[in-house]
C-alpha cells in the first residue's frame, strides 16, 4: 500500500513538468471557429479513477497540435476529400452511392460519429461506425465491404466525423449495451501479454509519464481516426488497440472483433465529454 | 486522368476595402511525376498540376507554374488586397488537360 501511494506521488511529480512540455493552458480551436474541449470533468463511471479526463492533443508538442488546428495544415482533411469522391461514387450491385440514400454528409451525418459505438436493435448487437459503414455497403449497396482499418474505412469514418467535430462524445453505457460495456471495462483492466500490463497500466496509472521517447496519454478516443505523423496515414482505434496489445507481448485480438468493439465502447464512454476532433493529429 | 481530385480554397467572407486578405488554397492531386516506374517496369507518365492562377474581379492576383518535383496535394497561401467586393476565382490546370476552377465571393463593408 504504502509503495502504491508513494508511486502516485512520484507520478504526480514527474507528471505536472512532462505535461508543461506544450503550453498547458492552450485551448483547442479549429479554423478558428470550432472550440474544442480538450480537458474537463471525468465521466461518473470513472469516479475514483481519474480526476480529469484529458484529450490526447494536450500530450502533444506545440507544433503538432498547431497542425491540427487548421483544416489546410491537418493532412487527415486529404483523406476526408478522398471520402467524399467514395460517397458519391456508385458501387455493388444496387448501383447506390452512400449520397443515394443520406445525401450530404453535412445535413445527414451530424452527431452520428459522437454517438458511436452503440447499440443496434434490428441487429441485437453494439456497433461501431465502421460496422454500420460495411453493414451499408454489402446489404444496402451491394458492394464488398471496406477492409476494418483500411484506408477507405478510415477515410470514410473521418468524412462522417467531421460533421461531429466540436460536439462532446456521448456513447450510451446503460440499457442493451450495459453487458457489452462490462465486457470492455473488463479487458481494460485486464493485464495482458508477457509484459502484463493493462490499458489501464499505462493509461491511467502513468498518463503524462514518458514511455521510451514519448508521452503517455489518457488512451482517449475521441480524435478517432487520427492521422499519424508516424505513418503518414489515418488510423482507426481498433488498429491503435492492436498495436497496443501487441506491445503488451500478447497475441492480439482482431480488429472488428466482438473483443475490441466492446473496448472501444468502453474506451468511448472514458472520453464522454471531451469533443470529438477526427481526423486529429498525433505523433 | 487523375482521379479523386478535389480542389479546397479558404477566403473569408467578409473585409474591410483595401484590407489584405490571407487566401489559402488545396487541391489534392497525386503529381505523378513522370520518374517513377510501375511493377512491370514501365514508365508512369507524368501527371501533374501544372499551373495555378487566382484572379480577382478578372484582375490576376498570382500566376504559379509547377513542375514535376512538386509533392502530392499542392498547397498555397498567400496575400490579396481586396479594393472592392466582388469574386475570387481559382483555376488549376492539369497535364492531362483537365481545368478545375472554384469561385468565392467576398463581400465589402
Amino acid at each position: 500500500m504504502k509503495f502504491k501511494a508513494m508511486t502516485a506521488v512520484a507520478a504526480l511529480l514527474v507528471a505536472a513538468p512532462m505535461l508543461g512540455m506544450a503550453d498547458e493552458d492552450a485551448e483547442l480551436v479549429v479554423n478558428g471557429e470550432i472550440e474544442m474541449v480538450t480537458k474537463t470533468e471525468a465521466p461518473a463511471h470513472l469516479e475514483g479513477a481519474l480526476p480529469e479526463i484529458m484529450s490526447g492533443w494536450r500530450f502533444r508538442s506545440d507544433e503538432t497540435q498547431q497542425t491540427q488546428m487548421d483544416d489546410f495544415d491537418n493532412p487527415g482533411m486529404i483523406f476526408v476529400d478522398q471520402a467524399q469522391t467514395a460517397w458519391d461514387t456508385a458501387e455493388g450491385s444496387e448501383g447506390k452511392s452512400c449520397a443515394s440514400c443520406h445525401n450530404e454528409p453535412a445535413s445527414s451525418m451530424e452527431g452520428v460519429r459522437a454517438t458511436y459505438p452503440k447499440w443496434n436493435e434490428e441487429a441485437g448487437e453494439v456497433r461501431t461506425l465502421a460496422m454500420q459503414i460495411n453493414d451499408c455497403r454489402e446489404n444496402q449497396m451491394g458492394a464488398e465491404p471496406y477492409k476494418y482499418t483500411g484506408s477507405q474505412m478510415t477515410a470514410m469514418e473521418a468524412l462522417i466525423s467531421i460533421e461531429s467535430r466540436g460536439m462532446p462524445v456521448n456513447v450510451a453505457i446503460d440499457g442493451p449495451a450495459q453487458s457489452v460495456w462490462e465486457e470492455g471495462k473488463e479487458m481494460y483492466y485486464t493485464r495482458y501479454g508477457q509484459l502484463e500490463l493493462s490499458c489501464a497500466n499505462c493509461h491511467e496509472d502513468n498518463y503524462g509519464n514518458m514511455i521510451r521517447a514519448d508521452h503517455l496519454s489518457q488512451g482517449q478516443i475521441n480524435g478517432f481516426p487520427v492521422y499519424r505523423l508516424k505513418n503518414a496515414k489515418l488510423n482507426g482505434s481498433h488498429a491503435r488497440f492492436k498495436g497496443c496489445v501487441r506491445d503488451t507481448r500478447a497475441e492480439t485480438f482482431k480488429p472488428g472483433s466482438p473483443e475490441f468493439v466492446a473496448l472501444e465502447l468502453y474506451v468511448a464512454s472514458r472520453g464522454n465529454g471531451l469533443s470529438v476532433e477526427a481526423p486529429s493529429v498525433r505523433n | 486522368m487523375a482521379e479523386g481530385v478535389t480542389p479546397r480554397v479558404k477566403v473569408p467572407k467578409k473585409a474591410d476595402a483595401g484590407e489584405v486578405i490571407t487566401i489559402k488554397t488545396l487541391i489534392s492531386h497525386p503529381m505523378e511525376s513522370g520518374q517513377r516506374k510501375d511493377s512491370d517496369g514501365n514508365v508512369i507518365p507524368q501527371s501533374i498540376i501544372n499551373r495555378f492562377t487566382c484572379e480577382f474581379n478578372g484582375e490576376n492576383v498570382i500566376d504559379i507554374k509547377m513542375e514535376a518535383a512538386m509533392s502530392t496535394n499542392p498547397y498555397f497561401e498567400f496575400d490579396a488586397t481586396v479594393p472592392e467586393a466582388g469574386d475570387f476565382k481559382f483555376t488549376w490546370y492539369d497535364d492531362d488537360g483537365s481545368v478545375y476552377e472554384e469561385v468565392k465571393s467576398v463581400a465589402v463593408g
